[in-house]
């Protein structure tokens, strides 16, 4: 907690600097576009969280593909290690088997050692960075009392797990 | 013909790199063309095909975000508003993808197709006038700045309802057939809330990674996401599309875009003549 806090009075003090410079630019730029000054407006209010929300999204992100596509990858090198003479067939459609369809019974594949558990594993944790990047985002707002941009996050984030949840049952 | 696991999962990395760094240097997003080669290419089942190509989907956009995010360019608020409109109809069309026959998926895509490939030749103004000042999009906190030459740019999000509509729209079209739908999303912002091209481009990218998921859920469930075959196309497109955004430099991007369009109307076509043959 005490370091959210730190973290978050660092970034405010860059923001000042930052807000100031692109009051400069503004100014600088008054005459060729019509809104400058609206811009330098909303850009004090607005940019005290901005780059928070910005650096924290961003992160999430990057960690989140970088995390997925490595177990992915080891995941593949075991698959054809194991499997990679048996013939390929994708042409028909079967069902998946079941424990690769639901998180835990991925969980529990890929603790097992099983390849394609570790790939789905990676795949599941993929698909769930986009989700994490809206549930971090819903926070920020909520920390900042942005009621607006709260609740456009937490419609998405509860739409986002209706879909997960609704699919299996 | 015989193809091994080894045989047939080198094949997919080679051809998913093409597709990932093609589809991020015209700027039409990989999935779509994943989909058509996957199953042209080595008759593999749509589902399938549609299932991997959402994974790969996810895994670029949210790639290439955190560079575009630094850079200043992609728009955080409308981003995040315009997610409202995309996810649901990413349900609605993961939901129809669920009962509809795979002949009429396999027609959709080839429609989307063609019409991507015609979206892609048309010219991309750059527009920097303000306009008229919209209340709604002041009202929402949607408008924002840009880099330029000449330092930031501020520019007004027009007729917003109506672009959050077409989102919608694209919304359907990547539930339903596991693409991003980067060409429809570019062009709602693009054409109807004016945007400059390149945060339309950015924000687009931004968005698609939220709407994948939005499906993701359903197609995992019903077993769509076929690792065996995920893992291949995800660890080409990433790389490829990597590389593409780092060559992506005007006039390579400006030769290579009617060939990729070509690519795309002969998948196109090859689809629909399966379906009509009977081969799906």
């Amino acid at each position: 907690m005490n370091f959210f806090n730190l973290r978050a009075k660092v970034s405010w003090s860059e923001e000042v600097r930052d807000s100031s410079r692109v009051i400069e630019q503004s100014v600088d730029t008054v005459g060729k576009f019509s809104n400058s000054q609206i811009a330098g407006k909303t850009n004090l209010t607005s940019s005290s969280y901005e780059s928070t929300l910005k650096r924290f999204v961003s992160s999430l992100l990057k960690y989140g593909v970088l995390l997925a596509s490595t177990i992915v990858f080891v995941g593949g090198i075991l698959y054809l290690i194991i499997c990679g003479t048996e013939p390929a067939n994708y042409q028909f459609f079967r069902e998946e088997p079941s424990e690769l369809c639901s998180p835990v019974g991925v969980i529990t594949a890929a603790l097992s050692g099983n390849p394609l558990g570790i790939i789905q594993l990676g795949l599941f944790l993929l698909i769930a960075t986009p989700v994490l990047r809206v549930a971090l985002s819903f926070l920020i707002f909520l920390w900042q009392r942005d009621l607006l941009y709260g609740i456009v996050t937490l419609f998405v984030l509860s739409e986002l797990i209706y879909s997960f949840i609704g699919a299996y049952f | 013909m015989y193809v091994n696991v080894l045989e047939f999962s080198l094949l997919v990395w080679i051809g998913s790199f093409a597709a990932g760094f093609l589809g991020s240097l015209t700027g039409l997003g990989g999935g779509v063309v994943i989909v058509p080669f996957l199953t042209s290419v080595f008759g593999v089942d749509i589902r399938y095909a549609i299932g991997a190509s959402l994974v790969s989907v996810i895994a670029t956009s949210s790639s290439a975000a955190p560079t575009y995010i630094k850079q200043g360019y992609t728009n955080l608020h409308l981003g995040m508003f315009l997610e409202v409109a995309t996810t649901i109809g990413a349900l609605i069309g993961a939901a129809i993808a669920t009962f509809i026959s795979l002949k009429a998926l396999a027609l959709v895509l080839a429609i989307v197709l063609i019409y991507s490939a015609y979206l892609s030749q048309q010219p991309r103004p750059e527009y920097c006038e303000s306009g008229a000042v919209e209340s709604l999009s002041d009202t929402l906190r949607l408008n924002g700045t840009c880099p330029t030459s000449e330092g930031l740019m501020t520019y007004q999000i027009h007729s917003f309802p109506f672009g959050f509509g077409l989102m919608a729209v694209a919304g359907v079209l990547s539930g339903l057939l596991g693409i991003g739908s980067g060409a429809f999303k570019v062009l709602a912002m693009d054409r109807i809330m004016r945007l400059p091209f390149k945060v339309s481009t950015t924000t687009s990218n931004f968005t698609i990674g939220v709407t994948a998921a939005a499906s993701a859920g359903v197609y995992l469930a019903r077993g769509y996401i076929d690792p065996g075959l995920s893992m291949p196309v995800m660890l080409g497109v990433l790389p490829g599309a990597l590389l593409g955004t780092k060559v992506l430099i005007g006039a390579k991007a400006e030769i290579l875009r009617p060939i990729f369009s070509l690519l795309l109307v002969a998948m196109a076509l090859r689809m629909v003549y399966n379906i009509f043959a009977g081969g799906l």
